[in-house]
């Protein structure tokens, strides 16, 4: 039976520190660990107890006021019930999937991700993947790797990117980078989101179903919910036609993937960029047989800028919030 | 116009052969089978050379063609031709500029983004089953890296547009500063290459160009450099190239051209920073067509004695 949090063994606790709860670490913990070192908090790892989480919460965690989450360690009702000093939930992600928003708003728990500073990477990842599936990079670049160009001549045509409409299926921060770059192609924007926004110069569409009427590719760039959870499926691909593309950097989910792959099997719909899947790291094997398709281990945010950018937004929230001074990227209800 | 002969030198565009076919008495140079035996048959005949970026018109097939008055190239790229020749003897030259330049710079910038964030790598880990083992290294972020470009033409500009929308700052050597952009120049090459992340090769393979990036540039441009190439294989040191990367005394390459396609050095085969594409900058169904288009149209217009619509000579 422990005494202490574990942490603690080797050194005296700083009362005066209060702790930040690290369920599972989130990748930006494991890479970048020595950025979470603050004066301001401490870090209360559950995951190196041997005792199971709940017993773990109620014993160390009833006054701890903040949490640092990502996908691995979702918060429910169940552990924000065992958390009764919560106030702040800290995500290490562009994504709030994982966490259950409507309780935190029902508790006046804040909530802070990182969607600002990964924006970029994102981005640049979508219109990779975009110009990859249309300009066939990836599967001409297997070509030539295979020894196949002298035998076989000449590769076979993509397609041209500017003048293609494209549509931004969610116009947030990862959205409208996307929209700015693909500008500069020569692309024409258009975009869904769950309410127009005022500042965007790029046609609306109230669902993406017409939006998919209207597009020669659609680029998936919202967050997961209850409302887009299969939100693109069959009838949306129809719509988008035989010619159309779809990129995925948001949630796999949000696209009902077994109608996907039948959809591209059958040549309903031309090729896919895909970046993460319903179930991963499973991704299904008939995508692993199709040329038209390139497939991303969930990648889109991982350089190491924009992690170091993410540790230091992570800790400067953190520090703000025990400083009680404004949070820096609170997540707003758009 | 059946009656006039049109020599086609390699397979370049089912559309555009049958175009010329239909048009023209249209000879297929890569089907003879004994060259010099056709010339001396056909020259007399023989008034249009049609080319592209593997084969053109030298001095040797415009000697041999006494009545050639047009060549018409299906790219822009005019280094398979002897210019200077086709000028002694007032013949014309058009090629294919504009309609393809969205095409190369699209390309140009996916090729950037594929070496930074490993794209077609990372395409074959999943592929692999990898992914199920463990998770995918971390790549390189490509927003606000310096973008350097040797040439600032056409293809150069719309590569520098495309940057800006990353917040990459751009900087490029020309032959003469163009004051006209706000983007910072360099008097060489080397120091272009020392003061950018990617260095982008744009400008026409000229006798002054081969080679342009050699071994000095590849080490000013350093082990977190990454080299894209959408020109012509020539204007790099290829040797010198392979050796900096399988050594990693440079960060990256992207190449959609080589010094002797289609033969790409197997050393390049084995490394996960190098992207190869088999020369496909302007390989989209609709710019092909347009290219296609094009050619047609400046040899109606010479054979119609028109102006033609895009000359070079």
């Amino acid at each position: 039976m422990e005494s202490q949090p574990p942490q603690e063994r080797s050194e005296q606790p700083t009362k005066e520190v209060p702790h930040v709860l690290v369920m599972k670490p989130p990748p930006l913990l494991t890479l970048f660990e020595d950025k979470f070192i603050s004066t301001k908090f401490q870090l209360l790892k559950a995951w190196e107890s041997t005792l199971p989480l709940d017993q773990f919460l109620t014993a160390y965690a009833g006054s701890v006021r903040a949490v640092l989450c990502s996908g691995a360690s979702p918060i429910t009702p169940h552990i924000i019930q065992l958390l009764p000093s919560l106030q702040l939930v800290v995500t290490a992600s562009a994504g709030t999937n994982h966490i259950d928003l409507n309780e935190c708003r029902r508790l006046g728990i804040a909530v802070t991700n990182a969607a600002g500073v990964f924006s970029d990477d994102a981005a640049d990842a979508a219109v990779g993947l975009l110009i990859d599936v249309l300009r066939k990079i990836s599967a001409a670049h297997r070509f030539v790797r295979h020894r196949l160009w002298p035998a076989t001549g000449d590769y076979p045509l993509g397609s041209k990117l500017g003048g293609k409409r494209v549509g931004i299926v969610g116009l947030g921060s990862i959205g409208s980078a996307v929209a700015k770059r693909l500008e500069a192609f020569g692309c024409t924007v258009l975009y869904n989101s769950r309410k127009p926004k005022p500042w965007a110069p790029y046609p609306f569409y109230s669902n993406v179903h017409e939006l998919a009427v209207d597009s020669d590719a659609l680029v998936v760039c919202c967050g997961l919910t209850a409302e887009t959870r299969h939100m693109i499926n069959r009838q949306v691909m129809v719509a988008l036609g035989k010619q159309g593309i779809i990129v995925n950097v948001a949630r796999g989910a949000i696209i009902d993937e077994k109608q996907m792959v039948e959809c591209l099997v059958h040549g309903e719909i031309g090729g896919a960029g895909l970046d993460v899947f319903e179930n991963e790291p499973n991704v299904p094997k008939e995508l692993l047989e199709l040329d038209n398709v390139v497939l991303s281990p969930h990648r889109a945010v991982f350089t190491p800028e924009g992690f170091m950018a993410a540790c230091d937004q992570v800790v400067a929230n953190l520090e703000a919030f025990f400083e009680h001074k404004p949070l820096l990227s609170p997540l707003i209800d758009e | 116009m059946e009656s006039i002969g049109v020599l086609m030198a390699c397979p370049m565009n089912p559309y555009l052969e049958q175009e010329l076919h239909k048009r023209f008495t249209l000879h297929r140079f890569w089907k003879v089978p004994d060259k010099s035996t056709f010339l001396t048959t056909h020259c007399n005949s023989i008034r249009a050379v049609v080319g592209n970026a593997s084969a053109g018109a030298d001095a040797q097939l415009i000697e041999a063609l006494p009545k050639l008055e047009i060549v018409a190239s299906f790219s822009v790229g005019l280094d398979k031709i002897d210019l200077a020749k086709c000028k002694e003897k007032g013949i014309r030259v058009t090629n294919t500029p504009d309609v393809l330049t969205e095409d190369v710079a699209d390309l140009a910038i996916g090729l950037m983004l594929a070496v930074l964030r490993k794209l077609c790598e990372s395409d074959r880990y999943v592929r692999s089953g990898k992914w199920k083992k463990g998770n995918y290294m971390l790549t390189t972020k490509f927003t606000g890296k310096r973008v350097g470009i040797i040439g600032l033409g056409r293809i150069g500009m719309a590569i520098a547009k495309r940057a800006e929308a990353f917040s990459c700052p751009i900087s490029y050597h020309s032959r003469t500063e163009k004051t006209e952009t706000k983007y910072k120049y360099y008097p060489s090459v080397v120091e272009l290459a020392a003061n950018c992340d990617i260095l982008v090769v744009a400008c026409s393979l000229t006798e002054e160009t081969r080679h342009i990036v050699n071994r000095k540039v590849i080490d000013a441009l350093g082990a977190k450099g990454v080299l894209i190439n959408i020109g012509r294989g020539p204007h790099v040191d290829e040797p010198e190239l392979v050796s900096a990367l399988v050594e990693r005394r440079i960060g990256g390459a992207g190449l959609d051209v080589f010094e002797h396609e289609p033969e790409v050095p197997e050393e390049l085969f084995g490394l996960d920073n190098v992207v190869l594409l088999p020369h496909v900058g302007s390989g989209t169904v609709e710019t092909r067509k347009a290219m296609a288009d094009l050619v047609l149209g400046n040899l109606e217009a010479h054979f119609l004695n028109k102006p033609l619509l895009t000359p070079v000579v």
